[in-house]
């Protein structure tokens, strides 16, 4: 009884009781048949979205005004160049990561720089800083499209143990994600940043250092998210992360973060990347027409949101 | 005048007790003024003063005690009550509408000048009372406040709030009026002042200037910790025995122990605040004492300091500086984290390998200083919230203590701690000082400038005065408070 007291109180429970929740009822009207096919297609997309999820919490934690806007364009200029770079071959497939990774510092590296040197809100910073990414991935995509090595075509879309590759990475990413906040300094300095900068600063945390480290991390894991995601779909496109600023940043919110900063959480994120992608899936299988998904994608996630934030107030 | 019966006067306040948590901020004070007088007050910051002007202007309701008005008791005062008696306040901070003209502000204050052509009447009032308090002034009561200098913004809201539109003006109450005003003007509306008293009007004076307070006022009124300590006329009042009847009356023996005057390299230092007054050095062992009147430029003087000493990009193996706040809420608690996390966070580096936090050796930190100041809580995992003001200060002191920094910077850290805690943290203060520690301490309690080795005393920002050893005693420190800086 105590355990599960205890669990109830946990913010992330209830984003994981939403995803079960639509989990069921799509499978109900499949008449279960679908339940595995739909359980690896959840796991699958999720990952995506939890990886990128994790970088937006990190920054999101820092307190009121911080976000990363430059996300979906750091998806496209990373996954754009290391497919370009690969060319195909299997033999390039480390140094199409490491470029990846390199994109994704100097990204982090110039939101950063933005916002310090030219004093200006972290959204109008990445937003700007997005700009100048998308046109360079469109200017290095030129209606280019290469096809990922097979190694990685492959690794991307299969499974180990029953579980999709991606979302062993997501876990790997989570766990590290879940050291990083718990068990090490960095974690607490950013939990301190997030509840009070002008306490922070007179404890002696390094703000400005461990602030632009928080960002560069958040745009690694984008491009790393964008290298996988373009792997796994056969090819960069222009458009391909789009849909992820939204993602990134709802995950976090109904993951049971908070939005005032200084609290993260990791589990809720895997909760919430689940359930945004059933929430479609379902959505599709009731067969609603593309307007009416919207509307309803909208109305359950503030209805999450709700029920996940009355439970929020006594955290510590 | 002494003929005139107490149940006349304009306002009673009998026995008014105000409290804030543990700090009594009034502690049962009596206090009436009568038609035609001038009451001076004064007293060292955090006296009760203010306390009192808010509860004659009706802004705050007394605990305990009654406010009588022309000697009927009045059950529910407040601030329509006070207005509508006549009773007008002239802020300390400018209370004016930036964004609005000056006859816009009077109508706000005025709220009788309405209906048509109110903006005329409201210019004509404003006007009239700006030429009669200042004559000469070129104040055009159509511009902006905003665009208004200090001085000016000042002289508009006392010409207002002694702008009679119906209500007659019975008493007014000036709080701090001349600070931002040059010598002309100020001469200009204590001549003002005086001729509204000798029309039974009656003046609250709050000044640190006491050559004014002697000058202008009828009758004195000395306040401290919250009481009325002397109340007499001003004939017979010298500088010199204000100043001795705001400082304690009672003294302890002095804890200080005399040292010898360390001439060799600071530990740390600051310039002279733009280009005046003293510059600041500390040395190795020394416990300073940052005095004066508060929000006199000592915070910003700490944190300037933290702030050189300290780095913003990496990680500092051994800090240089510890800071302890006085202000929790702003520049001190984490307010999500539990007791131990809030502890902790100066210390990290000092409880980690590689990185990684040992938790065992946090828990032991954090209990060892637990006991040490003895932090009343049942768990340290409890939130520090739920901890009361003065135990959430004793953990901002072991954060700051816990760590290896040569000097601690202490920005009025104990208020709201009570005395036992006190006199615990200044031995614990005494003996790390002893070892070597350097601390830089501002405080508004005179006891515990009296504890430092060497006091600076600050005025407008400006270091005015330092003292040493022997020097350091409230009558000089007071009476360095009221000097204005060398250039």
């Amino acid at each position: 009884m105590i355990s599960i007291k205890l669990l109830l109180e946990k913010p992330w429970i209830w984003s994981f009781v939403a995803a079960a929740i639509v989990w069921f009822v799509t499978i109900m009207f499949t008449g279960g048949a679908s339940a595995y096919g739909l359980s690896q297609a959840a796991l699958t997309f999720a990952a995506f979205s939890i990886i990128v999820g994790i970088g937006q919490m990190f920054v999101i934690t820092l307190g009121p005004g911080n976000i990363d806007l430059s996300v979906p364009a750091t998806m496209t200029l990373s996954g754009t160049i290391a497919l370009k770079l690969m060319g195909g071959a299997d033999s390039m497939v480390v140094p199409g990561l490491l470029v990846a990774v390199a994109i994704g510092v100097a990204v982090g590296v110039g939101n950063y720089g933005l916002i310090k040197l030219l004093r200006i809100p972290p959204i109008i910073a990445t937003l700007s800083m997005s700009f100048i990414v998308q046109s360079t991935a469109i200017w290095a995509n030129r209606g280019l499209r290469i096809k990922p090595p097979a190694i990685l075509a492959d690794f991307t879309t299969s499974m180990t143990l029953g579980v999709p590759n991606v979302a062993w990475i997501a876990l790997g990413l989570s766990i590290v994600a879940y050291w990083l906040l718990q068990k090490l300094i960095y974690g607490r300095w950013v939990s301190a940043i997030g509840q009070n900068i002008l306490a922070a600063r007179m404890t002696g945390i390094p703000v400005d250092g461990v602030r632009i480290v928080t960002y560069v991390l958040c745009a690694v894991l984008a491009s790393v998210c964008g290298f996988l995601l373009a792997n796994f779909s056969g090819g960069a496109a222009l458009n391909m992360g789009s849909e992820y600023l939204l993602m990134s940043i709802a995950v976090v919110v109904i993951g049971g973060t908070a939005v005032a900063g200084g609290n993260s959480n990791v589990p809720g994120i895997w909760g919430a990347s689940l359930f945004m992608f059933l929430v479609v899936s379902m959505l599709n299988t009731y067969g609603f027409d593309a307007g009416i998904r919207l509307i309803m994608t909208g109305i359950i996630i503030i209805g999450v949101i709700v029920l996940a934030g009355g439970h929020n107030s006594e955290q510590r | 005048m002494t003929n005139i019966r107490p149940q006349d006067a304009v306002i009673e306040v009998r026995d008014a007790r105000v409290s804030f948590g543990a700090v009594k901020a009034l502690d049962g004070v009596t206090l009436a003024i009568q038609p035609g007088e001038c009451v001076g007050l004064v007293g060292h910051n955090g006296a009760g003063k203010s306390t009192i002007v808010n509860v004659i202007n009706g802004g705050l309701t007394p605990h305990e005690g009654r406010v009588a008005l022309g000697g009927k008791l009045i059950e529910k005062y407040n601030v329509k009550v006070a207005r509508d008696h006549g009773v007008r306040c002239v802020f300390q901070e400018l209370s004016l509408c930036p964004n609005l003209t000056v006859t816009e502000n009077t109508r706000i204050m005025h709220r009788s000048l309405a209906g048509w052509g109110w903006r005329k009447k409201a210019s004509a009032v404003v006007r009239a009372k700006l030429d009669e308090i200042f004559p000469g002034h070129r104040i055009p009561v159509g511009a902006l406040v905003g665009d208004l200098t200090i001085a000016e913004r000042q002289m508009v809201e006392i010409a207002t709030a002694f702008s009679e539109v119906i209500q007659k003006v019975r008493l007014i109450i000036l709080d701090e009026p001349t600070s931002s005003l040059d010598a002309g003007l100020a001469a200009q509306l204590l001549a003002f002042v005086r001729a509204f008293v000798k029309t039974g009007g009656s003046v609250i004076f709050i000044s640190h200037i006491l050559g004014e307070i002697l000058s202008t006022c009828d009758r004195i009124v000395v306040m401290k910790d919250g009481k009325v300590v002397a109340a007499r006329p001003s004939e017979g009042c010298t500088e010199h025995s204000l100043v001795e009847s705001m400082g304690s009356v009672v003294k302890g023996p002095s804890a200080r122990s005399i040292r010898e005057i360390n001439t060799g390299e600071p530990v740390l230092s600051a310039a002279r605040h733009a280009g005046k007054g003293l510059p600041l050095k500390a040395h190795r062992g020394e416990i300073i004492g940052l005095a004066g009147l508060g929000g006199h430029g000592q915070t910003e003087t700490l944190i300037d300091i933290y702030l050189k000493e300290s780095g913003n990009w990496v990680r500092e193996r051994a800090p240089k500086v510890a800071f302890i706040a006085g202000d929790r809420r702003l520049n001190g608690v984490f307010p999500l984290w539990s007791i131990i996390k809030n502890m902790s966070i100066g210390h990290l580096s000092d409880l980690s390998t590689k990185g990684f936090i040992r938790r065992q050796d946090e828990a032991k930190l954090v209990e060892n200083w637990k006991s040490k100041i003895e932090i009343r809580t049942k768990d340290v995992e409890n939130g520090i919230l739920s901890l009361s003001g003065g135990n959430q200060q004793k953990v901002l002191f072991a954060r700051a203590l816990a760590t290896r920094a040569d000097a601690v910077l202490m920005d009025d850290p104990t208020r709201g701690v009570d005395i036992g805690t006190k006199q615990e943290v200044y031995s614990i203060l005494r003996s790390e000082a002893d070892k070597g520690r350097t601390f830089i301490w501002y405080s508004t309690e005179m006891d515990e400038i009296c504890l430092c080795d060497r006091v600076y005393v600050f005025n407008s920002g400006v270091i005015v005065a330092e003292l040493t050893g022997d020097q350091v005693t409230e009558k000089n420190i007071l009476a360095a408070s009221f000097r204005s800086a060398a250039a």
